[in-house]
């Protein structure tokens, strides 16, 4: 598969801060890579030299086989968690500034947005407001796609929606790079890169980030009084809908700990959630 | 302890239904996770259990005021005011014990991981600093009933792990404890899930209550085929169908996680399928 986008070893300093520390990451045509990392871990700055907004220190940066230039970003298309959309004016102008900026021809609107045209985009549900910042960032036809957290603040049927449309989108060869700190957004997507201080502290697909980490669940009807041992004894411990969790421990400590304080519980070894492995490898 | 709740609660703001028809319960140690979109109604449902609003019809089953502690959408915290500030302030309004108020406010800057950032204004604060502190604000006065509307909403998943932690030790500790997310993936950590959709309820129970509540059969495939109720997970498709019996041609079976179930539910009622 052709590599769209790619970074090689990328840093950034700014004066004693790196912010960015020998980062590697590829795009490839159809596929959806999800660029993972807490605020503050360096994905904006990394995205921003991806797209050649900001030059690197040190390392390199090819987009669609060339440096990154202002030709090349014609053929990206971007949505950022704002939406970049006018929302004083209606779906039509909006899409029709859209295309006048590329010179393209206005973009059809899906089923659910049609009859919305003379709609004042701030009027619509942000479900739609999103889908409408996609057809907007499709318009030009671009080979590259960059979502920042694409689904956010939507139910369950706006989401099931935006995700066919991305997915759509990489079926059609565009490839996407998904910017999140959304960890059901990350298990969308193809091949995961996880950030944290400025450097890849994982990669690969969701059960290879996630690896032989794991979980241990407890079950007990004492719950509120294991919750207080397993916290006492330094763990982190979360509710888990009836059960409690805790990651990073191994089972036997955890029936040890619930021994000593006279707890009877069932105990059970998981596979970790990829939201703890990232909390695990973002502690270090 | 007593356990608080709504009972089939209607609010209408003027021509618009907000909430129609929407009940809840909450125990003592009970997490009660409301989830939905934006524009389901899950800020007028916490503005109706922390009685900022009346409802049109129903029943509401709440402690008085100062037994309540509210998180709003919009955090509650005073931004030319530092983090120790916000919290003495709290103290002060809810009338606190100096000296436990102290000692409480230095447990929970702790258990935030705001400790290091008690003299900073909060209005400097990143997002998820300044939702930390609004729950320690909410959670100062030991309410028996929390209501945080949003807490993890542009959180990154470190602070909304040790946000998660706070909020489980406060169910330990007896709290009931109401809060909304648009985040499936935490609707699995409640012990009991309320999704809304466009003001009414959509689901109902623990999250084996919601997958038997919605039934039929939950299936994967490599293509959509001609399923009318069908979403995508990654490469792959999910495929529902109303009754359990019968594969469709070319998927396989699967246990549904609370993403596909409230999925399947929400195509449903758009196709109005059991109404």
């Amino acid at each position: 598969m052709t590599v769209l986008a790619s970074g090689r070893r990328v840093a950034k300093r700014f004066g004693a801060i790196t912010a960015v520390d020998g980062m590697t990451l590829e795009v490839r045509r159809g596929e959806v890579v999800g660029l993972l990392g807490a605020n503050g871990a360096g994905k904006t700055t990394f995205l921003r030299i991806l797209l050649g907004l900001t030059q690197p220190t040190a390392g390199s940066v090819y987009l669609f086989g060339r440096p990154p230039s202002r030709r090349s970003l014609r053929r990206v298309g971007y949505v950022p968690q704002s939406l970049g959309l006018y929302t004083d004016l209606t779906v039509a102008e909006n899409l029709a500034f859209r295309a006048g900026l590329y010179g393209v021809d206005i973009p059809l609107l899906p089923p659910e947005l049609t009859g919305t045209t003379a709609t004042v985009v701030g009027d619509l549900p942000l479900g739609l407001q999103r889908r409408l910042a996609f057809v907007a960032a499709l318009a030009h036809h671009p080979e590259l796609l960059v979502l920042d957290e694409p689904t956010s603040g939507v139910g369950p049927l706006g989401r099931a929606r935006l995700w066919d449309t991305i997915r759509g989108a990489a079926e059609n060869g565009v490839g996407i790079l998904v910017t999140t700190h959304h960890l059901e957004e990350a298990e969308q997507c193809d091949h995961l890169v996880m950030m944290a201080a400025g450097r890849e502290v994982a990669a690969g697909t969701v059960d290879e980030v996630i690896g032989r980490r794991s979980a241990v669940e407890i079950t007990t009807p004492d719950w509120k009084l294991a919750f207080r041992s397993l916290e006492a004894a330094g763990w982190p411990v979360r509710l888990s809908g009836r059960q409690l969790r805790v990651a990073g421990v191994g089972a036997a400590h955890v029936e040890q700990v619930l021994g000593e304080a006279g707890i009877t519980a069932q105990i059970e070894e998981r596979a970790a959630t990829l939201d703890e492995t990232f909390v695990v490898l973002a502690r270090g | 302890m007593s356990t608080f709740g709504m009972t089939a609660v209607t609010v209408r703001y003027g021509e618009r239904l907000a909430l129609d028809r929407v009940s809840l319960r909450v125990a003592p140690g009970e997490v009660v996770t409301v989830i939905g979109g934006d524009g389901a109604g899950k800020s007028t449902l916490c503005r109706v259990m922390t009685g900022l609003v009346g409802v049109s019809t129903g029943l509401v089953n709440r402690p008085t005021g100062s037994r309540i502690g509210h998180l709003p959408a919009t955090s509650g915290v005073w931004p030319d005011l530092t983090v120790s500030e916000n919290l003495e302030f709290v103290a002060t309004a809810y009338r606190l014990d100096k000296v436990e108020s102290r000692r409480r406010i230095a447990v929970l800057l702790e258990a935030t991981g705001l400790a290091d950032s008690r003299q900073q204004l909060g209005g400097w604060l990143s997002g998820g600093m300044r939702k930390k502190l609004g729950v320690a604000m909410a959670l100062l006065p030991e309410p028996e009933l929390l209501v945080l509307d949003e807490p993890t909403t542009g959180v990154d998943p470190v602070s909304r792990f040790d946000l998660w932690r706070l909020i489980s030790r406060t169910a330990a500790a007896g709290t009931a404890i109401v809060l909304t997310t648009t985040y499936l993936d935490e609707a699995e950590r409640a012990s009991v899930i309320l999704a809304l959709d466009s003001g009414s309820t959509l689901a109902w129970g623990d999250v084996d209550e919601v997958r038997a509540a919605v039934g039929g059969g939950f299936f994967s495939s490599s293509f959509p085929g001609e399923q009318p109720y069908r979403w995508r997970r990654g490469s792959t498709w999910r495929l529902w169908t109303p009754q359990a019996e019968g594969v469709p041609v070319g998927a396989r079976p699967i246990e549904p996680d609370l993403t596909d179930v409230l999925t399947a539910a929400a195509l449903a009622r758009e196709a109005g399928v059991g109404e």
